[in-house]
């Protein structure tokens, strides 16, 4: 393991629920959500893990426990170190505290993450949809949602794919 | 002002659902809220920003993004690995060699690909073509919002010289998908390295010209100098890298700082400047191309003969000539182009520099030919974050200098 990044897994996975992870050179710690803001504090004031590069989520679908990793990119200036957490969620309802509070470009990455998994951000200051249009319906990158795509519109088929757009309905 | 009174604003949806987000006084009708976009010609694409004005003084900015999503990391999901390449090229569209290098070193590091060193020589030259041909296309219209004509016209001249050598390359002006996991699509042509020797050679003079009708241009400076201020510690908590970064006078670069494809092996500077406004990024990014071409310089004078495709054909086509000769060719092409190859289940990073800033792209493989999750970082997203911190207390006017200086690629910010 990188030896600038281990005194930092020690200290943490020495913790109960932490532990480790390394894969091609890269550090994962996974750290129980209640803790996050508490791991995120520590981690900017004593080991200078200064920057939240992104904030982002993988959805495990159909697999339910945990369903969500709500995923922290964290980079380190003092000692060019990155270093990403982890913290695994279940898909019912799946909240997570915030960390607004200690990496302020995490309010548009949490807006994101409410937008696009469905993921709420307790004690956000401002959770709305980002990308999506407000009155959007669904959370688009789970896995459950549908792709979805547009049939081709040729002049033999022309009424029955208009039938179905929703403008042409009334 | 009767009529005024008559509107009641607790009606008012739209106002209703920011109303944390303005000051108390909007509320009360006494700050007006202006809608900037999303059809404005200075916005650099599809954005809204939400203003809320007291006079010609900017109280706060809200933008509003969203416009431009297309659903890229959705579909890139859907994908097989070679296939869900073309998407990089299309989210960042001025950056193009650059989000493949990205997507591409990802990948590689996903299945622990080898590159071999032609193939990386030439990776660099056609990013760093691609960092000039963004900062020039910044800096044309950029200028333009500020209502410097010619300084576009120019810009867009040296431009078309790289949008040739990408189409020699590439085939594609733009949409290029040259860079390919494991090397590139094939060799360079030969016409290439006397295209981009000539293009080198021009460039210098080229971007004295520039100069000579900005740096020192009165009109340019009022409009650029302790306007959109932010220091490095700002840029630290919100997340802000690139020539925002650099502006303010810390030199971080990940060409530097996690060296890529043998950025190591050339001799550059990174260019800071210390006043971290509109006219601080506007020299560091001149700066920043003299460099490039400097690094283009030193990678053709180093460019060595050999192979551009990883030998791995578990991962990488063989060579069209192998196909009548070796039925094992067939079968691996076959296999390839078909179902894809399979990564193993892990999450990677791969973080360039492109023309914005720090760029990361992380894949998450499961096991089987498409990725679990690919998350595309840009920095358009963040820096457009940083609107109200940078907008407040200026004119409405500056606002389009503002957003300019930042360099917002709105598909890079909505993928």
């Amino acid at each position: 393991m990188n030896e600038k990044l281990q005194p930092v897994v020690s200290a943490l996975t020495a913790r109960p629920g932490f532990r480790s992870e390394e894969f091609r050179g890269e550090v994962t710690l996974f750290v129980p959500a209640e803790q996050i803001v508490d791991t995120c504090r520590l981690l900017r004031d004593e080991f200078h893990f200064d920057m939240l590069v992104a904030e982002t989520a993988v959805d495990y679908w159909p697999k339910l426990e945990p369903r969500f990793h709500v995923v922290y990119l964290l980079y380190s200036f003092a000692s060019n170190a990155n270093l990403n957490l982890r913290a695994p969620l279940d898909g019912n309802a799946p909240h997570l505290p915030t960390i607004e509070g200690i990496y302020p470009n995490a309010n548009w990455y949490e807006r994101e993450l409410w937008d696009m998994f469905g993921i709420r951000f307790d004690g956000h200051s401002d959770l709305r949809r980002i990308l999506m249009p407000a009155e959007w319906e669904g959370h688009p990158l789970r896995k459950d949602y549908p792709l979805g795509y547009e049939e081709v519109q040729f002049s033999f088929n022309h009424k029955e794919v208009d039938s179905k757009k929703p403008y042409a309905r009334e | 002002m009767t009529d005024m009174q008559e509107i009641d604003l607790s009606q008012d949806e739209t106002l209703q659902s920011i109303k944390h987000l303005v000051s108390e006084r909007a509320l009360r009708g006494e700050t007006m809220l202006l809608n900037m976009g999303p059809q404005h010609p200075s916005t650099h694409g599809v954005l809204r920003l939400l203003l809320e004005l007291d006079g010609e003084i900017v109280v706060n900015c809200i933008p509003d993004i969203g416009f431009l999503h297309t659903g890229i990391e959705k579909n890139m999901e859907a994908k097989t690995y070679q296939k869900a390449e073309v998407m990089t090229d299309r989210i960042d569209y001025l950056n193009n060699m650059g989000g493949n290098l990205t997507y591409c070193l990802a990948v590689e590091k996903l299945v622990d690909l080898d590159v071999p060193p032609r193939a990386q020589g030439i990776r660099v030259i056609l990013a760093e073509l691609d960092r000039i041909s963004s900062h020039l296309l910044w800096m044309g219209t950029s200028a333009l919002d500020l209502a410097a004509m010619s300084v576009f016209l120019y810009g867009m001249r040296e431009r078309e010289m790289i949008m040739d050598i990408k189409e020699l390359v590439s085939g594609a002006r733009m949409m290029t998908t040259y860079i390919r996991p494991g090397g590139l699509w094939r060799d360079v042509p030969v016409e290439f390295e006397s295209a981009v020797r000539n293009f080198i050679k021009v460039m210098p003079g080229r971007l004295d010209e520039y100069e000579s009708l900005l740096t020192n241009n009165a009109l340019f400076k009022d409009r650029t100098q302790k306007i959109g201020v932010i220091d490095t510690e700002q840029c630290i908590h919100w997340g802000i890298t690139g020539p925002v970064m650099r502006a303010t006078g810390r030199p971080f670069d990940i060409r530097k700082a996690e060296p890529y494809s043998g950025y190591d092996q050339y001799d550059f500077e990174i260019p800071t400047a210390t006043s971290g406004d509109i006219y601080g990024r506007y020299l560091v990014r001149m700066d920043e191309m003299r460099q490039s071409v400097r690094i283009i310089q030193q990678a053709l004078d180093m460019l060595p003969y050999g192979p551009v495709r990883s030998n791995n054909r578990k991962f990488v086509p063989p060579p069209r000539s192998e196909l009548s000769t070796s039925m094992e060719a067939v079968i691996h092409h076959f296999k390839l182009w078909t179902e894809g190859f399979s990564a193993p289940k892990g999450s990677v990073t791969a973080s360039t520099e492109s023309p914005r800033g720090r760029l990361s792209i992380l894949i998450e493989g499961n096991g089987g030919p498409q990725p679990q999750r690919v998350f595309y970082r840009g920095n358009s997203f963040p820096n457009l974050q940083i609107m109200p911190l940078l907008s407040k207390g200026h004119f409405v006017a500056d606002i389009v200098g503002i957003i300019g200086s930042v360099d917002i690629v709105l598909g890079d910010c909505d993928r």
